[in-house]
């Protein structure tokens, strides 16, 4: 329960500075924020589109990012596989839609926990803790954004980039995704140099886990 | 009031509502090869990092030409990655790096 508490504050915060972004940053409507949380409803890829579309990259191009960037999902899902057997294809199917880094973390621990599928420890943590208040708060977010003039002035422009750097941090957990990451931070420096910042995301996030896989693994003790 | 990304949203949700479900409706198709998953993995700390890294030190001119831009924002998001690193809290390290552009802003710096 304090996990997931925990998760609704992440989700409350969170969420605002998105809704908050999107609107000083890409001038987002409240329909095209509260759209993208709805639908697309994918924390980081949300912000990073909203890096793409400040940095011109064409719709095609962040339809290929935002696949690369929540291909994560794939482990999570082919995780909760077994723990899903014998429900229906319709339930299955909604849970899909709702598989987040927080749903998964908080289900699958409950899970393992009581040794057997229970649903509320799926829709609970999926829908109470992270859906809703996500949702609730990027409305928030983009209808305060509307009335804030001068975002630099407040610091607010820094936002985005801290966003991002937190939540890379997030994802490291070994030497190969420091390695990918700080790979993926350089190419995107100099392809930025070289070329242009739309082509420095995308060398960076391509080309970075390259380097990462180049690491060999830490040694199991 | 506009509604020109709604669509983009669904392409968005298009292209991530596989991956989220291949496993739950697909198990056979569980099973990529490892590699694949260990790149997969890799993607989302690479690109994040990308777009902070790009988003803090690239300026782009009015030329369009690209520059290094090293200014107060840098120090925040540093600042910030290394909060979020040592308490584990996203959160606090947004707070601190807006605190800390603002008031390095305030006092001239940029």
């Amino acid at each position: 329960m304090l996990d997931g508490l925990g998760i609704v504050v992440g989700a409350l915060g969170f969420g605002f500075v998105y809704g908050l972004t999107a609107r000083t940053r890409a001038d987002f409507s409240p329909i095209e924020a509260s759209a993208m949380s709805l639908v697309a409803f994918g924390g980081a890829a949300q912000f990073a589109a909203i890096g793409y579309l400040v940095a011109g990259v064409s719709w095609p191009a962040i339809a290929v990012l935002t696949f690369l960037l929540n291909a994560r999902h794939v482990l999570y899902s082919a995780a909760l596989a077994p723990w899903f057997r014998g429900r229906s294809l319709p339930e299955r199917a909604a849970a899909a839609h709702l598989l987040t880094d927080e749903s998964f973390a908080l289900s699958v621990a409950h899970f393992r926990r009581i040794g057997r599928f229970d649903p509320v420890g799926y829709w609970y943590p999926a829908i109470v803790t992270t859906l809703i208040p996500w949702n609730v708060a990027t409305l928030l977010g983009v209808t305060v954004g509307a009335a804030i003039v001068e975002p630099r002035t407040l610091g607010i422009d820094v936002i985005f980039p801290a966003a991002m750097g937190g939540l890379a941090v997030g994802l490291i957990t070994g030497r190969r995704e420091l390695a990918a990451a700080m790979a993926g931070a350089l190419i995107g420096v100099a392809v930025s140099l070289a070329v242009s910042a739309t082509a420095g995301v995308i060398a960076g996030g391509v080309v970075g886990p390259l380097v990462g896989l180049a690491v060999p693994p830490r040694e199991e003790s | 009031m506009s509604t020109d990304l709604v669509p983009l949203a669904f392409v968005m949700w298009a292209v991530t509502y596989p991956s989220r479900a291949v496993g739950l409706l697909a198990p056979a198709l569980e099973r990529l090869p490892r590699r694949a998953l260990e790149y997969l993995r890799l993607v989302g700390p690479a690109i994040l990092a990308a777009l902070a890294a790009v988003n803090t030190v690239i300026a782009t001119g009015e030329d369009g030409r690209a520059s290094i831009a090293l200014g107060v924002s840098w120090i925040a998001v540093v600042v910030s990655i290394g909060l979020v690193y040592w308490r584990r809290s996203l959160l606090l390290g947004l707070v601190a790096a807006v605190a800390i552009a603002a008031a390095g802003r305030a006092v001239g710096l940029d």
